[in-house]
């Protein structure tokens, strides 16, 4: 039970890493964007938002526990921000991220109190929104395939954790409580965060495909890809004739 | 789990009647962010933040020993912390200004300073929020989050994965003794397809799971918004003992500006 909550790979940013100006105005940007978010969620799932959005929530604190094998015998914690913007769409998973990262702040201290804004910018505003940015834009420019969704799902979730770790450093860059050689630090937290990054594509792409194969519906970044059963005449076949 | 009931969430919560167990959820929420505020505002490059820090930990160290929590629980909360003492550990090494000598190592002195004071100011800021789940029941905590006022549809959200968080970490422990009885063991690419597989289903059960919640609370006359109680009132006399760690903290740092 014990190690199932202490989960040491999804790193959140503790209280006093940054200096009370970043906090505040993180904190400031990320209350916006989750009050835009209720709003739209809202808008796409009315009175289903709550218990929708609650259930996904669960089920992102469920998958950060699983514990996936990515390659060479290393393995990889699911973020999921990517993930469950592709499966529900970016407001609905924008909610989901903040209430997990709001229990594991209030419930486990894992993320500071005061570091909730900063917390909420980097895995929601930035992992979720942008990388929802990167899907729509990739999948765009892709064919409208199931390997087309897949390829710019994979894409978006590997550019979303090198750009949470960058901009977690640019804002230690601006408020941070020590003078760091920033341009080493951004290098050696790049060069860590694409690895992490690989990971969490490889996972994101398993499971949307996975969740393509047997309920295509629920993938609401794969909407494109439904198309209606085309009518069409079908000859009496003996077998058909025979019952 | 094998926890009985409750499971992941509410592990960290140590029942108990101590006063602070007593206390109304959200005055004690204010008073724990309180005490992070004081704690992060504590200048890192004072002469007298070590001095700070200790008075901090007495303060909080009080508090868990009034509420009744062990020094097992506290130093378990604080796991949370590890990938951040090695970030902290690395500061002196990595940070530019001038040197000083510890120990035959060149380390920079305002890394030291850092470093130590990220530490500090983490691990004190984590003491007090396990205080404050080890006391505080999950929906209390809730309900403490209702109070002060954040907005009520992301609340009925923290209702509802508190309340099935445990559902669906238990559909995927059910997966897991499935997989391993049929002689899953892991590992590789296979591995991950599988994995993948497992979570892809878990999604899909979860989001079912919520459209027929919906359709039962439908049922039961649910209009987007759950009723709740008269909000409770806290008395001067709770608020006091409530706000005792914040502003015994605020008193240490006050302390500190005037004699630095």
């Amino acid at each position: 039970m014990q190690t199932m909550c202490n989960k040491v790979d999804v790193v959140h940013v503790p209280d006093g890493f940054l200096d009370p100006a970043t906090s505040v105005s993180t904190g400031v940007l990320a209350a916006g964007t989750v009050a835009l978010a209720l709003n739209r969620a809202r808008a796409e799932l009315d009175d289903r938002t709550a218990p929708l959005a609650g259930l996904t929530a669960a089920f992102v604190f469920a998958g950060q526990m699983i514990n996936f094998p990515v390659a060479a015998g290393t393995s990889g914690h699911l973020i999921g921000a990517v993930l469950t913007a592709v499966l529900v769409g970016p407001w609905t998973a924008l909610l989901c991220m903040t209430a997990v990262l709001l229990v594991q702040a209030v419930l486990f201290a894992d993320g500071g109190l005061t570091a909730l804004g900063t917390n909420v910018t980097l895995m929601g505003l930035l992992a979720v929104l942008v990388g929802y940015g990167v899907f729509r834009g990739l999948a765009a420019v892709l064919p409208r395939t199931r390997t087309g969704v897949l390829t710019a799902a994979g894409g978006a979730a590997f550019l979303s954790v090198p750009a949470a770790a960058l901009t977690f450093v640019g804002l230690f860059a601006l408020g941070g409580a020590v003078d760091l050689p920033l341009g080493a630090v951004a290098s050696a937290m790049t060069g860590v965060h694409l690895l992490i990054g690989l990971g969490e594509a490889a996972i994101t792409v398993a499971v949307v495909g996975a969740v393509l194969a047997v309920r295509p519906d629920l993938v609401h970044g794969a909407q494109g890809l439904r198309t209606a059963a085309a009518l069409q005449d079908r000859r009496p076949t003996a077998a058909g004739a025979a019952r | 789990m094998g926890a009985g009931h409750g499971g992941a969430l509410t592990a960290r919560f140590l029942p108990g009647d101590s006063v602070v167990h007593r206390l109304e959820p959200h005055a004690k929420l204010v008073a724990v962010l309180a005490f992070a505020v004081v704690v992060v505002a504590t200048p890192v490059h004072a002469p007298w933040a070590p001095a700070a820090y200790a008075g901090y930990l007495v303060a909080v160290l009080g508090a868990a020993a009034v509420a009744g929590v062990g020094p097992g629980r506290l130093l378990r909360g604080l796991v949370v912390e590890v990938p951040f003492v090695a970030f902290a550990v690395l500061l002196p090494f990595v940070a530019r200004g001038p040197r000083v000598e510890v120990l035959g190592l060149a380390l920079s002195q305002s890394g030291l300073a850092a470093g130590g004071g990220l530490l500090a100011k983490a691990t004190l800021s984590i003491l007090a929020a396990t205080v404050l789940a080890a006391t505080t029941e999950p929906r209390a905590l809730l309900r403490g989050l209702q109070r002060l006022r954040l907005p009520s549809l992301l609340v009925q959200i923290l209702m509802f994965m508190i309340r099935y968080a445990d559902v669906v970490g238990s559909e995927l422990h059910r997966m897991r003794v499935a997989r391993e009885s049929r002689g899953f063991t892991g590992g590789g690419l296979r591995g991950l397809r599988v994995l993948a597989a497992t979570a892809g289903a878990l999604f899909v059960r979860s989001y079912e799971r919520g459209e027929r919640v919906h359709l039962a609370m439908l049922s039961r006359g649910y209009t987007g918004s759950l009723p709740t109680g008269p909000a409770p009132t806290v008395d001067a006399h709770s608020w006091a003992v409530a706000l005792a760690l914040p502003l015994a903290a605020a008193g240490v740092l006050a302390a500190g500006m005037l004699a630095g």
